[in-house]
């Protein structure tokens, strides 16, 4: 259902005047690949990811609450996986944000991925914009930081925290996925319960082994409250031209790529060549990069 | 579809919400659970924001003839009138016609099989890809029965 370009002025200019259900339709038309004009704001963007379960939602229910109580407006994206066997999907981060998910200063928006999570990244950095556009001063951006699909997206942020859980190891999977690298700030999460201290020592450990690794291990109990204040006193001081900004740049102009090259006109034609072998892969990219055509144009 | 869970009011039961989200994930929706004691207003505000297309309602304690009203007056005055309500949970036979009046297009009790709720999902969304009225705020005699 392609809504007409006249009907996305009028959303954005009714968003940006602050009504709600015209931003709410504007992201739906977004996660549906509506093309949106380009915005002029810097969307203030922090990512929240880390294994299944570590708290990641109950946590940013905490920064909410923070951020809300200082005045500024917070608006959540947060994406959960889809079944690969219904295309279903149940999304329960809202449940553990608490009564901090709700009013007129929060925004949270959830978003199934779908089959395919990297899918999904383009919008990210749209809807972002908007946001922002509209007056969001802090946006969060939740996904679990699975696999190699997962840092495409939150790639789109500015900032990223990753968190893990006490006794999980799952840090390790996280560094082999590349999270540990493209994340800013790390924080081990349930400090009330044995072996959280345990799981940090053992992360600041490994970062001691990079040179010049200065990142480091926040321990928090987003449920008892303790070590928040100092975690959002590193979340505000966070330097934004690290060493992971070139990571994040990779990833966007990656993703962005990747959606060039799927969205492209003659990509069945192509892949029917290659499979009937008369033209070969360098042929079908030297092709599309001569042909590629571009939203704004 | 995207399709809101919610449970309004002080009411703490919250099995049968939980069955009916997961049967409806497994139907291949997309279903956003809102967790316990919502009010009215927070449970419009969260359809709003999800921007929803259905959104049921699971009520077990007894309050359900007040708040559901609140509920479908909140979606009408918000421009949500095109959003498909139903509801489930215990609700006595003389308490619903008042419900079906308000726009809620079913309800179901104890025992449900989730097949049911399936069958009657598909029917509104054939109904709404008709172009029939079927959002709560729509007038049409129309209930499942
Ligand atoms: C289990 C239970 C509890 C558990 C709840 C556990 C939990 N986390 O859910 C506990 C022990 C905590 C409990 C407590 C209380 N309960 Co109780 N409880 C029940 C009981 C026995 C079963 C409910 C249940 O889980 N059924 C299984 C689920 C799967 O079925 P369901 O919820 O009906 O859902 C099905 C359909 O209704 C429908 N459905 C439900 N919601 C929705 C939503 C949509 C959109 C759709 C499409 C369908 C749908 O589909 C489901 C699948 O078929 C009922 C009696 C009964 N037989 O219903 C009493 C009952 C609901 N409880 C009752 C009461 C009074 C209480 C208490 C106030 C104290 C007390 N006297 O026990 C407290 C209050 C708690 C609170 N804070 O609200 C009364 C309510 C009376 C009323 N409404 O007038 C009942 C009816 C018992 C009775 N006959 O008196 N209860
Ligand atoms: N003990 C303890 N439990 C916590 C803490 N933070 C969260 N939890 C619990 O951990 C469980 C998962 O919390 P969520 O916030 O849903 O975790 P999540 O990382 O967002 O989970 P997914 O989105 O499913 O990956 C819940 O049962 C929380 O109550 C904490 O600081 N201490
Ligand atoms: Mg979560």
């Amino acid at each position: 259902m392609a809504l007409e370009l006249t009907k996305i002025q009028d959303l954005m200019d009714a968003a940006k005047s602050g009504d709600r259900r015209s931003l709410s339709q504007l992201l739906t038309a977004i996660q549906s690949g509506e093309k949106i004009p380009e915005t002029t704001s810097d969307p203030w963007t922090l990512g929240v990811t880390g294994p299944p379960g570590v708290g990641k939602s109950t946590l940013i229910g905490k920064l909410v609450e923070r951020w809300k109580s200082s005045g500024e407006r917070v608006a959540i994206l947060a994406i959960d996986p889809s079944s690969p066997i219904t295309g279903g999907s149940l999304l329960a981060d809202r449940i553990r944000m608490g009564g901090h998910a709700s009013g007129k200063d929060v925004f949270l928006r959830s978003i199934p991925s779908g089959k395919d999570v990297a899918g999904i990244s383009p919008f990210i950095g749209e809807m972002c914009s908007i946001l922002s556009e509209c007056g969001w001063s802090r946006i969060i951006i939740e996904t679990v930081g699975a696999g190699q699909s997962e840092i495409s997206i939150i790639a789109f942020a500015d900032r990223i925290l990753l968190i893990d859980g006490p006794d999980r190891g799952d840090i390790i999977q996280a560094e082999k996925a590349g999270l540990m690298e493209i994340s800013d700030i790390i924080a081990v999460n349930k400090s009330d319960l044995p072996g959280a201290e345990a799981a940090a020592r053992e992360i600041a450990l490994s970062l001691s082994l990079v040179e010049g690794d200065e990142r480091k291990v926040h321990l928090v109990s987003a449920i008892e409250g303790h070590g928040i204040d100092e975690l959002i006193q590193e979340i505000e001081s966070c330097n934004l031209n690290s060493g992971s900004k070139i990571l994040r740049m990779k990833q966007r102009l990656l993703s962005s790529w990747n959606s060039l090259l799927t969205e492209h006109h003659e990509i069945d034609t192509l892949l029917d060549e290659l499979c009937d072998g008369s033209i070969t892969v360098s042929d079908a990219i030297r092709h599309m990069a001569i042909t590629l055509e571009f939203g704004d144009e | 579809m995207r399709i809101v869970m919610s449970k309004p009011g002080l009411d703490g039961h919250d099995r049968g919400a939980k069955v009916v989200a997961r049967a409806l994930r497994d139907g291949g929706h997309d279903v956003i659970y809102t967790g316990l004691r919502k009010t009215p207003t927070e449970i419009v505000g969260i359809v709003n924001d999800e921007d929803a297309e259905v959104l049921g309602i699971s009520t077990l304690s007894g309050a359900h003839g007040s708040l559901i009203p609140k509920i479908c007056d909140g979606l009408k005055n918000s421009g949500l009138g095109g959003v498909i309500v139903f509801a489930g949970g215990i609700i006595p036979n003389r308490d619903r016609k008042k419900l079906f009046d308000c726009g809620i297009r079913a309800v179901f009790g104890p025992g449900t099989p989730t097949s049911e709720v399936l069958e009657f999902l598909q029917e509104a969304i054939t109904r709404k890809k008709n172009n029939d009225p079927v959002g709560v705020g729509e007038d049409t005699g129309w209930h499942w029965s």
